[in-house]
């Protein structure tokens, strides 16, 4: 993998998203944004990897990626999504949630809003108050869901001071992570391997549908849904198992695959190019992080199948949706140089890549599908 | 000797009190009082925690540590590889890579030091500079005398290139003057000659004389003497194939004819020329001369070698050193600790070396990790410290348990104390128990850590601290997951027992979705088997499934998995099955059933007494077993006659 830069940054990487561009735009990927943890002092900052009028030889880019301004930040970073192109949501480790907000005339971040007890084991109410960490988020402009350590999800809106929605114990166990599938329907991850799917518009505080691997139960952390088909969703587990779901049919995944040896952190399906998997994980000797990519014939003929007929009954099959992983080929390829210590986040957006590690270094590449 | 001055606390009132921890010191004031009567509260409230290694938060150093955590992992790694002539190149290269973190360093931090915005703090961050910038020449001595092995003859080359590295100005002052309009005019142009001639630079010196003899006709003759003289020093090239005694032979006799120009008095009217010969003849008080241009006693040294012996041998380096600082410092100043290092390594003792580190430096990383290189060399002697492990491994420690103070940085710290063989893993052991754990994530990364190296007592402690947090915080599915991570039964069974003691007080089950998918972790414990199973059974009954929900009530009482006090429950829950319209137990499971009830009754001692909350309770039981005995009665009529009569057999 060529042109990768690294720059170490001294403080550890929880998490790292690209800046989401404004749509219809050609450019390319040019800012991210990193949450640190494990530090007295956490920081979230935002970094550019645009040009400086630095151009090398053949008339590219050159150069790593530099500090644009950076906020301090109450514990932990556990999750971090961008709301829209100036806002940035943040999960911390004292259950608070936090919206920040980028200025770029003069390059500085500052608290837009803040929900302090977002998460909490004994209620801000009584004498023996302990917050819990809130682990995710997912944003859907204007609505933002937070999952928690304490079992609970939230739905706020942006610019309202109260949450619109709480549901109190929706689990017994620790919700890793939250992804929507429709606009009112949520799925999340636990860590005793479920994933649940929750529907706003239903009164109550059961889920709609849980769905579970049988054997171990095994803790689920990350879940990512494919782009286009809102039905296909992707978990990592704790074991380092990729697990593809279809959840309109069954309660067990479609087809798994032994990825890791260790947790995988992040699972993220590419945002304009869904044959691509991203995962990444702790090191183990050989590779840092994955991408897999599966070819599958079978969608190439039905699509040309489906453009020849004037009327098509038959929905379009997802290519990850097919059951046999050994038969359709999948390609699995190591992205970073091996011997750093567990890479925490990832994401992409475009053919530039941006990942987090515990080594507190950052590699970016601009040129992933080369 | 360091004084810190506590705020808040009056120390010449007061006494404090402190403790020394892993790291840190903690210090606070007494009620002691030192001339009058103690008081009772002391007047500062506080716990101050004093930190000794300041290195190991300075953001610039940070990168130091992760990068050469890298490197070191690297090396440890390719150990087993590591043989036979590559060796060698191999160890070199590893050795420059640490030298080439240290420089980036270096520069980060001067950048910082340019940028910051007080006067106390620039100084501080030069102060760092330079303390950097003295590793990275120790280290890089290291490299030629121990690593390289440089042998007579590519050693001076090596010599050579650390002086050229480590004395810098040479290149701004060539810049200043090149860049003026007439360079040979400039009142710095000779002492740039003299510079590049003492550091061997003899092309660039003679391409600066070239510019003199353009500008100053009179002194043409002389330059061109000279610029030949400089151009046929023979100097030992890396691909020649001149052996050491035809280098030797060649230069002596340069050197013999550099003597007869100046015996002919060829420079005379230069006193500039003059003494660049006297240099290239390698004359001691003409070097001496040039004291402010060297600048140090090891370029001192470096220059007399290149003029007066450049065939030296390795051991022979520690005279010509020591007398070198001896005329170069003079008697007016003494060695300074970085000359105390750099005079050990030209004697060879890389002891000295170490320790002379360790003293002059406050942070470990230095001596760790050169150590760490030096031992790959193979040139520690293995002589163990008295608590049995080898220096290297001492310094590791040392290392690793200063990185497992630091709130961030102790996982850097596990991968040092992976490679010590002797103490690393009990070391692990005490301080990976002792890292906060605020988050999941957190305590899952230090799990996996434990479990990769099968620490399996540190996984179990670690699990029941964050099951028993759960527990707390009522949160009964984390507990269960942690017990099942950990394999701890008898912590399954305590989650178990409080899902249990709810369901009684509840009259339901809360956290259903945890117990009707439990899975193979069910057999983890009894109590939690019984769990769910007693769920499911509820689940049957509710399914109407009546048969099977008796058969699974029976069994779940007759295998003695259930807990005793839970028996009562059990048979109450039979009623309503017994009570049914069609006979579901069977004679043989109702006398089971009766069994159960005669020995939960018989095991019962009688309770007596005047409390009426007692009698009331006691009647609410007798009634309760009343009824069951007659509805066991009753339903083991029906069974009889049913299985007795033709349909039913």
């Amino acid at each position: 993998m060529e042109e990768i830069y690294a720059k170490f940054v001294s403080q550890k990487i929880s998490k790292t998203r690209w800046q989401p561009l404004p749509p219809g735009s050609l450019q390319t990927a040019e800012t991210f944004a990193t949450g640190s943890w494990d530090n007295e002092e956490n920081y979230v900052s935002l970094w550019s990897i645009g040009d400086f009028g630095n151009l090398d030889s053949d008339g590219g880019f050159e150069g790593d990626h530099q500090l644009l301004c950076d906020i301090r930040h109450h514990g932990d970073i556990m999750d971090l999504q961008f709301f829209d192109q100036e806002r940035i949501v943040t999960a911390s480790s004292t259950g608070c949630v936090t919206v920040f907000l980028h200025h770029p005339n003069n390059q500085t971040l500052s608290v837009n809003q803040q929900w302090t007890t977002a998460h909490y084991h004994t209620g801000p109410g009584s004498p023996s108050y302990s917050s819990a960490p809130c682990t995710g988020i997912v944003c859907n402009n204007p609505e933002i869901v937070t999952v928690g350590e304490d079992g609970r999800i939230n739905l706020f809106r942006a610019d309202h001071k109260e949450a619109v929605r709480t549901i109190d114990n929706a689990d017994s166990s620790t919700l890793h992570a939250v992804t929507f599938l429709r606009t009112p329907e949520i799925l999340t991850v636990n860590s005793i391997g479920q994933l649940k799917i929750w529907d706003f518009r239903q009164q109550g505080n059961e889920p709609s549908q849980i769905l579970s691997l049988t054997g171990d139960r095994v803790p689920l952390h990350c879940v990512d849904r494919h782009p286009n088909q809102q039905h296909v969703v992707a978990t990592g587990g704790q074991d380092g198992m990729l697990s593809i779901w279809d959840v309109r049919q069954g309660t067990m995944p479609v087809s798994l695959l032994k990825a890791h040896e260790a947790e995988m952190w992040e699972v993220h399906f590419h945002p304009s190019n869904p044959d691509h998997l991203f995962t990444c994980l702790k090191m183990d000797p050989f590779v840092s992080f994955h991408q897999v990519k599966l070819f599958n014939e079978l969608l190439t003929f039905l699509s040309h199948s489906i453009s020849n007929q004037a009327h098509v009954h038959q929905s379009v099959i997802s290519s990850w949706l097919s059951t046999d992983p050994a038969k359709d080929r999948i390609e699995i390829t190591s992205l970073l140089p091996s011997r750093t210590l567990s890479v925490n986040s990832l994401d992409v957006l475009g053919p530039c890549l941006v990942c987090g590690t515990d080594a507190e270094a950052i590699y970016v590449t601009r040129h992933l599908f080369s | 000797v360091e004084t810190v001055l506590i705020p808040g606390v009056n120390s010449r009132k007061h006494q404090m009190c402190f403790d020394w921890g892993p790291g840190e010191m903690l210090v606070c004031e007494t009620s002691f009082n030192k001339k009058e009567k103690s008081e009772m509260v002391p007047s500062c409230p506080f716990i101050y925690i004093i930190r000794k290694d300041v290195d190991v938060y300075s953001q610039v150093l940070r990168k130091l540590f992760n990068e050469s955590h890298g490197i070191f992992v690297g090396l440890q790694r390719i150990e087993e590889e590591l043989t036979g002539k590559s060796r060698k190149s191999q160890l070199v290269r590893v050795s420059k890579n640490y030298r080439s973190v240290i420089r980036a360093c270096m520069e980060e931090m001067h950048q910082v030091a340019i940028a910051a915005k007080d006067p106390a703090s620039g100084r501080q961050f030069s102060s760092q500079v330079s303390i950097l910038s003295a590793m990275e020449l120790i280290w890089n001595l290291c490299e030629i005398l121990f690593i390289e092995v440089a042998p007579a003859g590519p050693l001076l080359l090596h010599l050579l290139d650390w002086v050229r590295l480590h004395v810098c100005e040479v290149d701004s002052l060539s810049a200043d003057v090149l860049g003026s309009e007439n360079p040979s005019k400039h009142e710095s142009f000779w002492n740039l000659v003299t510079i590049l001639v003492l550091q061997g630079r003899l092309d660039e010196a003679r391409q600066m004389l070239s510019k003199e003899a353009d500008t100053s006709p009179a002194s043409v003759g002389m330059c061109r003497i000279m610029g030949e003289l400089m151009r046929t020093m023979p100097i030992l090239s890396p691909g020649n194939t001149q052996t050491l005694t035809e280098l030797e032979l060649k230069w002596q006799h340069w050197h013999e004819e550099c003597e007869r120009y100046l015996q002919d008095c060829t420079f005379a009217s230069n006193p500039h020329l003059e003494s660049l010969c006297k240099i290239m003849l390698g004359d001691e008080a003409a070097l001496l001369e040039q004291k402010e241009l060297l600048s140090n006693w090891y370029h001192f040294l470096v220059t007399r070698l290149l003029y007066s012996n450049p065939t030296v041998k390795p051991i022979d380096l520690q005279y010509y050193a020591q007398s070198s600082l001896d005329l170069f410092l003079g008697g007016e100043s003494s060695p300074e600790p970085l000359d105390n290092i750099l005079m050990a390594a030209f004697e060879f003792d890389i002891h000295q070396v170490i320790k002379e580190c360790s003293i002059a430096l406050s942070n470990w990383w230095f001596v760790a990790h050169l150590t760490d290189l030096l031992d790959h060399c193979k040139l520690l002697q293995s002589h163990n410290l008295y608590f049995g492990s080898n220096m290297r491994e001492f310094l590791l420690l040392e290392y690793a348990s200063g990185l497992f103070a630091h709130p961030s940085l102790w996982q850097l710290g596990v991968d040092y104390f992976d490679y010590c063989p002797e103490l690393g893993r009990v070391s692990l052991e005490l301080h990976i128990e002792r890292i906060p754990l605020n988050t999941e994530q957190k305590a899952l990364k230090v799990l996996r850590i434990c479990e990769q190296r099968q620490m399996t007592e540190q996984v179990r402690s670690i699990c029941k601290i964050l099951a028993m947090k759960a527990v707390r915080n009522n949160r009964l599915g984390s507990a269960l997951s942690w017990s099942i991570r950990a394999k701890d039964a008898a912590f399954a069974t305590l989650v178990s027992d409080r899902f249990l003691r709810d369901y009684c007080e509840r009259g339901c089950f809360s956290d259903l979705d945890l117990i009707d998918n439990l899975g193979p972790a069910m057999m983890l414990s009894d109590r939690l088997t019984f769990l769910g199973k007693y769920r499911e059974f509820h689940r049957v009954y509710g399914e109407k499934r009546f048969a099977d929900a008796a058969s699974l009530l029976l069994s779940l009482m007759t295998s003695q998995i259930a807990p005793r006090s839970f028996w009562m429950t059990l048979l109450t829950d039979a009623l309503p099955l017994l009570e049914q319209k069609q006979v579901i137990f069977s004679a043989e499971q109702t006398y089971e059933l009766m069994q159960c009830l005669e020995d939960l009754t018989s095991g019962r001692p009688v309770h007596g007494g005047p409390d009426t909350q007692q009698c009331q309770d006691d009647d609410i039981e007798t009634t309760k077993v009343e009824m069951l005995r007659l509805a066991l009665a009753r339903n083991l009529a029906r069974a009889i006659i049913r299985e007795g009569s033709l349909e039913g057999s």
